[in-house]
């Protein structure tokens, strides 16, 4: 056929998945950092920064689902009926947080505490999770059929918890540098404040995973730490410090949105890291894309619809972010 | 949990939530068209009140929206977390079909939606008028293709197994499967139905509660026109489905009909009109026939016949008892619903339609009755083609995740919680919107931005479907 149906639609699915992380991170973040803002109306302010793009952000979770089902069967079949209890919870998080963005301003003042709590343990929990899931997944599943035959609780590992950790500290870097860029005065002051210990405590835990993840799971060891392959991705943690230390020295000098570009940068390599160590693997250890992939008739006929809509869809999403440029002040009214 | 099986509670949490999913895309198909034909019958006559109903109804329409996207979400995961060898069985097929109906969803919401919503002071009104429209074929098109996916899961074709996989060999075979037309117009006209009663019954309420003004006539009378010359049409597209649903799949009738064998010899066979299918026994206990019935609805003849449900293997019958039911609710309930068209059509033609009190009760009673005829409906269709997943191909059994019962019970559990929060929340909303009713917005502006608390510039308004809806505290 001369065209590689699957890899393309490797490349597609990991590129949603990729604007789904960047994206929804940043607006999961305002929620994680809602426990560490007290006043009611910079909360409201926080929220405003994000309410036009959040659901538009969304939209690639949905098509990465889609994608994988139509493109992976057996991916899509395998990954999620392992991580049902995670996916399910994720799920969860995502709708509280989803519909408190909505309803949270139209209630009452009796019930607006319910959907606050809504929004910041919504996004928690969904940050968590799908912390969780990537660390499960990274681990790796035995194969042996379409549907998952181990315990329900098997994604439990030290490891997985600690990426849950860790993308929620993740997440809330985006957050904090997104309201940098978006607010001004009492509440970005103490943004900057947050940034800072934040943007620590994340190159922390990226060491810990740059560590453990090759030395708990030899293949990525060995696609890291073999010749030439080295020269190759060595680049990629000097990239990773040098934003980190990019975000510190920018959070200084006041400057609006480079600490969010940066957090950006760090958070796109953290991905590429991640591919790197998969790849060509789609489930580690031995799942190969190739080996996936569903009936060529299938990804051919489902291709020409998303090269036909993904291209608009990035054309509006561009759009709308341009529409919405601007700083948003605490008080505005929204909705 | 209370005895149930995994294969059970992943069934029930299957329908608990797609259940909770369908009545709003019903309504957003439904009220879609509404809003265009709004639009147009403004351009074309200059009458305010259509312009005002527009808006009114474009709130409700955001915040069911909203709640179809949310509901949505669920569903896409649910294949993969719930029915895994079902997935990795026919994703081959349902994957590109369900695929494509969230690539059309979000194509028209982030296309349309948004100017159909906020863009009445941004764009000129050909251009507006455009944009609803393509929200309203939008949704059609996003009916269409996860339509195709239930119709082919229900009569499958066009497909070869390679390997113990669904492979597609020909698209336009599968997409128009054999129960694909009848499927996708009895939804659609079903989605017309319901939203037509729902409005109709808040013309209704609107009326009884003496706000008669031309804004609630105006509604009340179309969503009767509308009732009255969509349910007999709805009617007769059921019953040619019924007789498709005959020819492919006979035990899914027998069971409906709650018919288990034939007499000897070549004799008709009565219409039972209630009963208490058994399926222990195999007969339909303390039942009402109307003899030779049957044979003249299924077969046009006085005598035909069709096989009855004991002569299918017992392995292979799906619960009588319960499809026989829906399925009379449904149709009652549609019997209800062309009572309701033309009794408005006698009112009409006496000059009472607006008056009488009896009548407008009847009316709004009718509201829900639309959803529910829904619910039935595809309580109906999908248990009545058990126990197959794919019919005649793979057992649903065989479809299932290797979940614990404990795993599901819990999952179950935080569905029920957060849907009937979550969800009712929603309603509650919507019905306040609803009892608020259409206001007159005055000759000059085509229509407010959507700010009613006047303190958002318009550019920085962000246009997502929730924020379309006014200020009332829930
Ligand atoms: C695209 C596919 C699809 C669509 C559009 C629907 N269903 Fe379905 N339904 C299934 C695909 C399916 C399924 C995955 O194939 C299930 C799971 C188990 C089964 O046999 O079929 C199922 C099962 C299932 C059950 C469980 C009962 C049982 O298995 O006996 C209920 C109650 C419903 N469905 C109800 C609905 C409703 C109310 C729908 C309206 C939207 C609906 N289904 C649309
Ligand atoms: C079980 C099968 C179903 C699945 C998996 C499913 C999946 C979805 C998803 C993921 C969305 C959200 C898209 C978005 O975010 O905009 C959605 C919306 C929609 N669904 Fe479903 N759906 C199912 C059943 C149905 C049925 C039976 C119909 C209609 C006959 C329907 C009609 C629609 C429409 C019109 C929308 C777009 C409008 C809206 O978002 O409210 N769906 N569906
Ligand atoms: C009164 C006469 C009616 C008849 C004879 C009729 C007939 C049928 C039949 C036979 C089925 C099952 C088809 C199958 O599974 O293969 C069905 C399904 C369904 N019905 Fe009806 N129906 C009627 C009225 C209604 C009304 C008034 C509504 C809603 C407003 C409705 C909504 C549905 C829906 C949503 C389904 C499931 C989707 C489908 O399979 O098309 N029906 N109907």
């Amino acid at each position: 056929m001369g065209i590689d149906l699957p890899i393309i639609w490797a490349v597609i699915i990991a590129f949603g998945l990729m604007m789904y992380v960047v994206m929804d991170g940043f607006d999961l973040g305002i929620g994680i950092l809602f426990p560490f803002v007290k006043d009611d109306r910079d909360r409201d302010c926080m929220m405003n920064t994000v309410a036009p793009v959040w659901d538009g952000n969304e939209t690639w979770l949905v098509l990465g689902g889609a994608g994988l089902l139509a493109a992976f069967p057996i991916v899509y079949s395998f990954v999620l009926s392992a991580l049902y209890l995670p996916l399910v919870l994720m799920l969860a998080g995502l709708i509280w947080r989803g519909v408190a963005f909505e309803f949270r301003f139209k209630a009452d003042p009796d019930h607006k505490w319910f959907w606050t709590h809504a929004f910041a343990w919504g996004s928690y929990t969904a940050t968590f999770f799908q912390g969780v899931a990537l660390g499960s997944l990274i681990n790796g599943f035995k194969v042996e059929g379409p549907s998952y035959t181990g315990g329900a609780f098997d994604w439990i590992t030290p490891f997985s918890l600690f990426t849950g950790v860790g993308l929620t500290v993740a997440y809330a870097l985006l957050g904090s540098t997104w309201l940098i860029m978006k607010t001004e005065g009492d509440l970005q002051r103490r943004m900057i404040e947050l940034a800072r210990p934040i943007t620590l405590t994340l190159l922390a835990v990226i060491a810990i995973v740059s560590i453990w993840t090759p030395f708990a799971h030899p293949a990525v060891f060995k696609r890291w730490f073999t010749l030439p392959d080295l020269f190759f991705f060595a680049p990629v943690p000097v990239l990773v410090l040098a934003a980190a230390f990019g975000i510190l020295h920018f959070l200084k000098r006041d400057t609006h949105s480079a600490p969010f570009v940066l957090a950006l940068l760090l958070l796109f390599l953290g991905y590429s890291g991640l591919g790197i160590s998969l790849w060509p693997n789609i489930i580690p250890p031995d799942l190969s894309i190739r080996a996936a992939a569903g009936p060529p008739q299938s990804l051919g006929f489902a291709l020409v619809g998303a090269l036909f809509i993904v291209p608009i869809i990035l054309t509006y999403t561009a759009w709308s972010y341009y529409v919405f440029r601007g700083k948003v002040k605490v008080g505005d009214g929204y909705h | 949990m209370l005895g149930l099986s995994a294969l059970d509670l992943a069934r029930i949490q299957f329908g608990f939530t797609v259940s909770f999913h369908i009545i709003f895309p019903a309504i957003t198909i439904g009220l879609a068209s509404y809003l265009a034909v709004l639009e147009g019958l403004w351009l074309w006559t200059k009458d305010r009140a259509y312009r005002d109903l527009y808006r009114f109804w474009s709130q409700i329409f955001a915040v069911n929206f909203a709640m179809g996207v949310v509901s949505g979400l669920v569903m896409a995961y649910q294949f993969g977390t719930n029915w895994s060898y079902f997935s990795a069985f026919a994703g081959g097929v349902t994957g590109p079909l369900l695929a494509y109906e969230v690539l059309t969803a979000f194509f028209l919401e982030a296309g349309f939606l948004g100017v159909a919503l906020f863009g009445w002071n941004r764009v000129g009104p050909g251009l507006h008028f455009f944009a609803t429209l393509m929200v309203a074929l939008g949704t059609l098109v996003s009916a269409t293709w996860i339509l195709a996916s239930n119709s082919w899961m229900q009569t499958p074709q066009g497909f070869e197994i390679i390997d113990g996989r669904v492979v597609p060999v020909d698209w336009l075979k599968v997409i128009f499967n054999p129960s694909f037309p009848y499927r996708l117009a009895h939804m659609t006209v079903a989605a017309y139905l319901a939203t037509a009663l729902l409005v109709g019954a808040s013309g209704a309420w609107h009326l009884l509660r003496g706000e008669n003004t031309a804004r609630v006539r105006k509604m009340f009378s179309m969503a009767m026109w509308m009732v009255l010359i969509v349910a007999p049409i709805q009617i007769e597209i059921g019953d040619q489905h019924g007789l498709n649903t005959l020819q492919y799949q006979p035990a899914k009738i027998a069971a409906i009909e709650g018919h288990w064998r034939n007499e000897p010899g070549a004799k008709g066979f009565p219409l039972i009109l209630f009963g208490w299918p058994n399926m222990a026994k195999q007969e339909t206990e303390y039942k009402l026939e109307v003899p030779h019935l049957g044979s003249l609805i299924l077969t046009h003849e006085w005598d035909g016949q069709i096989r009855g449900l004991s002569e299918f293997p017992a392995a292979d019958r799906p619960d009588s008892t319960v499809v026989f039911w829906t399925f009379r609710i449904m149709v009652g309930l549609g019997m209800l619903m062309l009572l309701l068209g033309l009794w408005s059509l006698w009112q009409r033609f006496r000059g009472d339609l607006y008056d009488s009190r009896l009548f407008l009760r009847f009316a709004v009673v009718m509201g829900p009755s639309g959803t529910l005829a829904i619910l039935a409906g595809w309580l109906t269709t999908e248990i009545g083609r058990q126990p197959w997943v794919v019919y005649g191909v793979m057992r649903t059994s065989e479809g299932v995740s290797n979940h614990s019962a404990l795993a599901l019970s819990l999952t179950l559990g935080v569905f029920i919680v957060m849907y009937f929060i979550v969800f009712g929340t929603g309603l509650y909303y919507m019905l306040k919107l609803i009892a608020v009713g259409p206001q007159d917005l005055g000759p000059d502006r085509p229509t407010p931005d959507i700010d009613l608390s006047g303190n958002t510039p318009l550019h920085e308004r962000p246009s997502r479907p929730l924020s379309a809806a006014p200020d009332i505290s829930i």
